[in-house]
This record gives C-alpha cells, structure tokens and sequence, in this order.
C-alpha cells in the first residue's frame, strides 16, 4: 500500500503495509539514520523521533497513523551544516560513548526544552528516565542538555570540554 | 560506501598493506614493542599521502572507548603533524594489521605503543631523506606538522611521500618523544566519530546499505538444545517480500525485500516450528551456588604463598560472596551485513576481533579463508563479547541463500537477551585470619564459567555452529593464565600478606554460554576481596583505609589511595547512620592496568530495601594519559555500568528457558539512579599508558557494598543488591 507522510517538513511516499512501523520507513526507506531499532517495544527510546513536537518512539508507531501528521527525525535538528544547540552541546560536552541512544537522548531533550526552556537537573533527569543509556554516560547527557538550554535561552557560552570542536 | 576505492584512489608512498615476508615468520625476529612484535612492517601502520595527509592503519576497533581518536593522538605528535591530518583505518582483515581483540583494556598499550614507534622511526626515515635531499645534516632539521626545515632549506612529507619507503620492518631503535615534547599527546582533544552520530549521519554498521541489499532475521530455538521437529517452510516461503529461507539442522534464517517483512516471516517461523525442547538450565539463587560448587571442576592454584607460621589466637573469618548470570545488554542489538558473490564472502561487522572472526567464519560455512574479508563498522556499545560475531555468523549463513545480494541481519532484543554470550555465575569464599591488626592468612576461592568463548583457536565459537545438522562446537574454552587471568583476574591480591591462597575451580560446562563480559571476573573477585578487607578491618577494629595502607608496599596505589581519601574527605572512624554512609575499595585492574580507588556514599531506605548510590568518587592512575576527557569517560562509564550491575542486574530464567527477553526483565540504572561521578587523574607521563577501560568496575562494587556495611552494620554479600534481597538483609 502506498502511503504519502510529511517528514522533516517534505511529503514522502512509501510502498509498505500500514502496520509497518515508522521507524523501518524512515530507515530504509528515506534512508534516515538519526532513529535506531534498540528494542521494538517502546522501552528503550532509541526510536524516538517528534511527532507533531511530541517525543515518540517511532518502533510502536504504525505508518498507517501518521496520515495529517508532522514527522520530524534528528536530521532536521542541523539547519544545513549548523547543528542545534543540542547536537553542539553533545559535542561540546562529549556526551556520548558508543553514541547509540544519543537520538533518543536529543529527541526527547529537545521536547522538554521546547515545553521547558530553563529545566532543573532533576526535571532533566525525569524526562530521560525512560530513554536507556548502557555506556554510563547519563550525567554528561544531563549536563550537554543544560549547556544547550543555557545557550537557547541566551546565556553565557562555555568553552567546551575538549579541544577540536567546530561552532 | 565504496571500501575498495580507498586503495586505488590512494596516491601516497605505498598502496595498501604489506603482509609480512613469510620468511621472517620461521626465523626468530628481535623483540618490538607492543603490537609491531606481531604486525613487523611500518607501512602496515602509516601511510604519508602526496595531499597532505597520513593514514594510519589499527587493528583495533572503535567501540565507543574512543580509542581511534587516541591513536591518532599518538601519531599525529610522533610524527610532529597536526591531529586534523590524520585518517584512522580500523580494523579490516584486507588492510590493517591484525592485532587480534580489542578487548582487555589494551589498546593503548598494544596499538598505542606500536604507533609511538612505528611513527617516531618514520619522522625520522622522512628527516634521513630530507637531509639527503636538501644535503643538511639531519641534525639540523626540525620538523613542525610535516614541513622540515634546517639550514636555510625546507620540504615536507608530502613532498618526500612518494620516495620514502616504508614498506620496512620496523627496527624498534628510534625512541618515542620524551614527555616535555609531546603536544597533542595528553590533550583533551574531542572524539572523530561523535559528530556524526548525533547528527544522525550513517555511523553504524546498522546504517550501512548496500545496492540490491535484503533484509535478514534469524529464529533461534525456543530454548537451549532444543531440535526443530517440523517446519512448514513453504508457508514461510509464501509470504510477502521473502527471498530466502534458510533451514540447516535447527538454524532456521529469512531474508526479505523488506525489514518489516523479515520480522513478519521470523514471527511465522516461530508460530510455525514445532520444536522438542529440554529442561536442563540451571536453579536460580542459592540453589545455582549451590550446585556450582558441585560441578565438575578443574582445580588450580593461582598462588600460594607460605610464609610466617600463624599463631593460635588468630581470629579468623569467612564470608561467601555470589554473582549471578549479566548481560551485556548494549541498547542496539547486533548486526551484520553479509555478502557471498562470486565466491566471495564479505562481512561487515561490530566484532571486536576481525580477523579471529573470519578464521570461525570460514569454519562455520566451509568457505576458504582468504576469500573472506571482514570489516569493522561501528555498532552498539560492546562490553566484551556479545553477540556481534554470532550474528555474523548468521549473517553468512543467511547470505550464501539470497543469491549473491548483501544481506543486513539484526538481532531483535530477544535474540540479544536470549542468547548474547552471559557474564559468568561465580561463588567466591573468603576465609582469613587476624593476628595483632594485620592479615597473616588469606585465602580466595572462586567457582566459574569461563569468560572467554569467543572465535579464536579450536572449535566453532559461533552460536549458529552447534544449530547446524552438521554441528560445530565450542572449543574446549581454557582460562586465560595470570597474571591477567581470566575467572581469576584480580583474585590475587595486590596486598601484601605472609600466607595466601587463590584457588580457581573452573566449571568448563556452561549449561548458558558465558564468555567475556567487562573485566571478565575481576568485577566479582574485586568485590569479593574488598569486602573482605573490610570485613577483616571491622574485627580488627581498624579504620578500612588505615588498614589497607598497612597491607600496602606498591608506592602507585598508595597514592591512589591517599589521594581518594583527600578528594572525598575521608574521616577515619567516622559512623554510617542506620540509612547513610560511605565505602572505600581500591584495585589495579588485572593488577597490570590503572590503579583506581573508589568512594562511594550511599543511601538506603531500610523499610523498602531501596538502595541509591549518591556519589562516588574515583581517583585513577593510568600512568601516562593520551586524552584525559577519554579516559574520565571509560572511569565514569564504568563506574556507572558497575553501580547499575550492582544495584540492579541478574538474567531470569527458569528450568527450561531464559525468561529475560525485553528491558522490562533485565531493568538498568536509569537517569534519576545515577550516582555523581567525580574524577581525579594522576598523570604520570613518565610512565607507560596503562588500560582504563575496565579500571573502576571492581572498585565501585566493592566500594557499595562495603557502603552499604558501614551505613546498615550488616553486610551484603549477593549480587545483585535489590530492595527485596537489602530489605531481608535489614529485618
């Protein structure tokens, strides 16, 4: 069955059954990287992407459902080769080890930022608590988030951890 | 992604990888440092291209550690080049030196050490031919990122490139930069692959594609040694988008044009297949510690040492620690893409060993050696071996069916759950004994699994092997001797104690595979053996740091352990308060790698058992650092992966089959349970760089529970610490 959504604000056609999960269409067929298949049943949150601004996890999200509604994955976050404040902050901040759940991680940062532009770390850490993290890198996650939510709501800059890091 | 046109479009001094003359290979070759002992000739390491550029060829693998960008830390200040020269070549069995596992927390020291030299010799092959070019004496030059300048006269490597042979062994003679010289070595200097994983670039083997590529999904047993009785494989075969079935003794394997067709046609097999099945897994609990004790074992003595005769007012003590079946659980699981063409096989794959993986590989489906090529792509975070090469091995399987197009084969999280290789059960019991405040007798047991099943050496160590009508078998699995040991690694003790025993009772049968999970058994054994000292510092009434400096002759972890104890603010004597208190551990991994203390402060809710590691602090001497952000990063990983084991972790099952199949029955430490994490680095960069990434799990274990002690007065002793097990423990 063919299927037209709207995806990083462009239409895109599928050839798939309507139970398919979005998060092979976006894979495989838009060739899409930014969400990751972690576990198909919604627990992990590698999948997640925004769905109409809502951080969803796009392994339990049928193709068949997203008729009227507005995808977004990682890949828009980078506005050409400018990345988002979040993207950057995970750089500034190496917030990553193997980098696997760092869609999930970014996806949902980026629904709490846009509902709570100046989070605390425990609201910060509530919001994530459902996206897994197996390398034990949550408190560089938590700190890039508040490095890119002081940077959003145009606060002071700080230099980054590392040496190396493009603006 | 077009891997070969790397080799033709390359311009530089050579083209590709010289394998090493066969001939060198009979006679007895000197000694090199680290791994050009096994990988002898400079161009298999460097490449100094005509545009400006070196490659730099690994066999070892990116696994989140961020080692690529340490060792090209490495070369970029051997050779005196800017670090944005550099191109990494990872681990590919058609182009990079083979240096076996990246595992063991070796990189460093193995590739590391073979690039400080193979780099430095090569600056200094490129300053001879400057020097005869521009007829100054070598002496004269310098050299600042690859131009060379001296008496009046300059060029560069890339000008030199093309007449600079590196395809020549390594003589080991030219010394690496001393300390005061270094400029990119020792820098914070952030990691090359992050920013195309969060941009959502392809990163991933996950993410690679190939023309004309399917879909694969494999369907494993029901259970352990269960057989496949029927299978309706035209039904299977019917269904939409399949393109191949495979089904060879009880390894039943699909492809599709599509992914979600795969997981429909894997989920039809399921429903379809009709399977004998066995009860025969182990008990849980007590009952499994129990029966590992009786098992058939092969008895060693890791060491002995009688000194002192002990007299007969010794007090002496004992306590049993346990340690349940792990998992590695990386968050995406395994992947490969295989490709059988032309007889042909190509294999692109996580592994953490390219080349043993290819070895099994031609075991596993007949196809010869040197017509197949493994590559490394990223994957998921690897803790040691999980299932990145089994599903390789599926993979391959899979692609000899799918007429010659390239087959993408991922694990669901329920294969991964089900049938990674486990982090072993271990029983470890502890006895000694106490004379005037000083330990005179110890002794450590340890009842294990193996911890290394991995491909390499004897048998079939890929899990689709034994599935197979013709079945292939594990090899015989053998423990690794010390001193880096393997079921006994960190069991020996770095004290100093006039009496002392280590027995390993290995357990060679596995009723569930286990193999190398993160420090192998060091995480148990460290646990053990620092729960021990404070147990033993608790009856010899002495403070637990106080009491281990007094066992303590190495001058490094002295330091270590005096300098946790000032960051954290260790008060001697101080009393835990029924709810809160703080613990202290120290370990040298494999008691070869860093020295790390650890302090851990805890919580504990003493009517629902609930336990929370508030801070910890670790201090950690790696000897000389390459990238101190890198190696914070390994510290607090593991002390996060380590905290989340101890809390939380334990496979389920029952007599017949694992139960754990989702993250809702293997739950980790979650964004609110993470502890503070606070690193301190001792440089030394006078030392050798010694392995971090597996240097805090020990510690923080035994740092918790020796917390959870000294808050509660009582002492935990089972892994994992959950509110039901800690609420028992407190009644």
């Amino acid at each position: 069955m063919g299927f037209t959504i709207n995806v990083n604000g462009r239409a895109r056609s599928a050839e798939a059954a309507g139970d398919t999960p979005l998060l092979y269409v976006l894979r495989n067929d838009f060739g899409l990287n930014g969400a990751k298949y972690g576990c198909g049943v919604g627990q992990c949150g590698a999948c997640t992407v925004m769905i109409d601004g809502k951080a969803t996890r796009s392994c339990v999200t049928a193709l068949s459902s997203m008729n009227a509604k507005k995808v977004m994955t990682l890949e828009s976050l980078s506005d050409g080769g400018k990345m988002h404040p979040l993207q950057q902050a995970f750089i500034e901040e190496q917030a990553a080890q193997c980098g696997y759940c760092a869609n999930g991680m970014i996806m949902t940062a980026k629904a709490l930022l846009d509902r709570t532009p100046r989070p605390t770390e425990a609201q910060i850490r509530k919001a994530l608590a459902a996206n897994f993290c197996r390398c034990g890198t949550h408190n560089r996650i938590v700190r890039a988030v508040q490095r890119a939510a002081n940077q959003m709501v145009g606060g002071t800059r700080t230099a980054a951890v590392v040496e190396g890091v493009r603006a | 992604m077009d891997r070969r046109g790397f080799l033709i479009r390359s311009g530089g001094i050579v083209v590709g990888f010289s394998l090493l003359p066969a001939v060198m290979a009979q006679s007895q070759p000197a000694a090199l440092p680290g791994s050009l002992q096994s990988n002898r000739m400079l161009d298999g390491w460097l490449r100094i291209n005509a545009d400006g550029t070196v490659t730099v060829f690994t066999g070892k693998v990116e696994l989140g550690q961020g080692i690529l960008t340490a060792l090209a830390q490495i070369a970029a200040d051997e050779l005196d080049v800017n670090y944005g020269r550099i191109t990494m070549v990872s681990a590919d069995t058609s182009r990079s030196p083979n240096e076996g596992m990246t595992a063991g927390s070796q990189s460093v020291e193995q590739s590391g050490t073979a690039l400080h030299y193979a780099a430095a010799e090569a600056r200094d092959i490129l300053l001879q031919t400057a020097s005869s070019r521009l007829g100054v004496a070598a002496e004269q030059l310098s050299v600042s990122d690859g131009t060379i300048s001296g008496g009046g006269a300059k060029t560069t490597y890339w000008e030199l490139a093309q007449d600079t042979d590196l395809r020549r062994e390594a003589s080991g003679r030219v010394k690496p930069k001393p300390p005061a010289r270094r400029n990119v070595i020792g820098k914070a200097i952030a990691r090359r692959d992050i920013p195309k994983k969060v941009r959502g670039e392809p990163a991933y083997v996950q993410d690679l594609r190939l023309p004309e590529m399917v879909f694969g999904r494999v369907v494993r047993p029901p259970s352990r040694r269960a057989t496949l009785e029927i299978i309706d494989e035209a039904a299977v075969s019917a269904m939409p988008g399949v393109v191949a079935l495979v089904r060879d003794g009880n390894f039943l394997a699909v492809a599709a044009e599509r992914e979600e067709q795969a997981i429909k046609a894997a989920e039809k097999i399921r429903a379809l297949a009709k399977w004998r099945e066995v009860a025969d897994l182990p008990p849980n609990g007590s009952a499994l510690y129990e029966q590992l004790q009786k098992l058939p074992s092969k008895d060693s003595v890791i060491s002995a040492k009688a000194g002192v005769s002990v007299s007969a007012g010794a007090t002496s003590i004992e306590a049993v620690y346990t340690r349940p079946y792990q998992c590695h659980a990386s968050i995406g699981p395994s992947c490969a893409i295989a490709q059988f063409k032309e007889g042909k096989l190509t294999v692109w794959t996580h592994s953490q060993g390219v080349f043993p993986l290819r070895e099994h590989l031609a075991k596993l489906t007949g196809i010869a050696q040197s017509e197949i090529v493994a590559v490394h792509v990223d994957g998921s975070g690897c803790y040691g071996h999980n299932g990145a090469d089994d599903v390789a091995g599926d993979a391959a399987l899979l692609a000899r069916a799918t007429g010659g197009r390239p087959v993408k084969l991922q694990w669901m999280r329920e294969d991964e759950f089900g049938w990674e290789p486990y982090g072993s059960p271990m029983v470890i019991k502890m006895a000694g004994r106490l004379d005037a405040g000083r330990i005179v007798d110890w002794r450590h047991d340890i009842w294990s699994h193996p911890h290394s099943t991995r491909p390499g050496g004897a048998g079939t160590n890929l899990l689709a092997g034994a599935d197979l009508a013709k079945p292939q078998y594990l090899g015989y699995p053998v423990n690794s001797p010390q001193p880096s040991g393997a079921a006994d690694r960190n069991a020996v003790p770095l004290y100093d104690f006039p009496n002392q025993q280590v027995v390993l009772h290995y357990l060679p049968e596995m009723p569930l595979r286990t193999s190398a999970l993160r420090t192998l058994g060091a995480y148990a054994n460290v646990f053990a053996l620092e729960s021990f000292m404070d147990e033993l510092a608790v009856a010899a009434a002495v403070d637990p740091v106080e009491f281990r400096l007094r066992h303590m002759k190495d001058a490094r972890a002295r330091a270590v352990i005096e300098a946790a104890v000032q960051r954290a603010d260790w008060r001697p004597g101080a009393k835990g308060d029924g709810a809160r208190g703080r613990g202290f551990a120290f370990a040298k991994y494999k008691n070869l790698a860093a020295y790390v203390a650890v302090v851990a402060d805890i919580e504990i809710d003493r009517r629902s058992g609930e336990l929370s590691v508030k801070r910890v602090v670790a201090v950690v001497d790696a000897g000389l650092i390459i990238n101190p952000d890198g190696v914070k990063n390994q510290i607090e990983g593991g002390v996060i992966q380590s905290t989340s084991w101890t809390l939380k972790e334990s496979l389920r099952y029952d007599r017949q089959k694992v139960l754990t199949r989702s993250w809702s029955e293997y739950p980790i430490l979650t964004f609110p349970e993470v502890p503070a994490v606070d690193i301190v680095l001792l440089d030394r960069p006078d030392e050798k760089s010694l392995g971090t990434g597996e240097g805090s799990q020990g510690p923080t274990v035994a740092a918790i529970a020796n917390a959870v002690a000294h808050a509660t007065g009582r002492r935990a002793r089972d892994l994992p610490f959950t509110p039901e097990k800690l609420k028992l423990l407190l009644a």
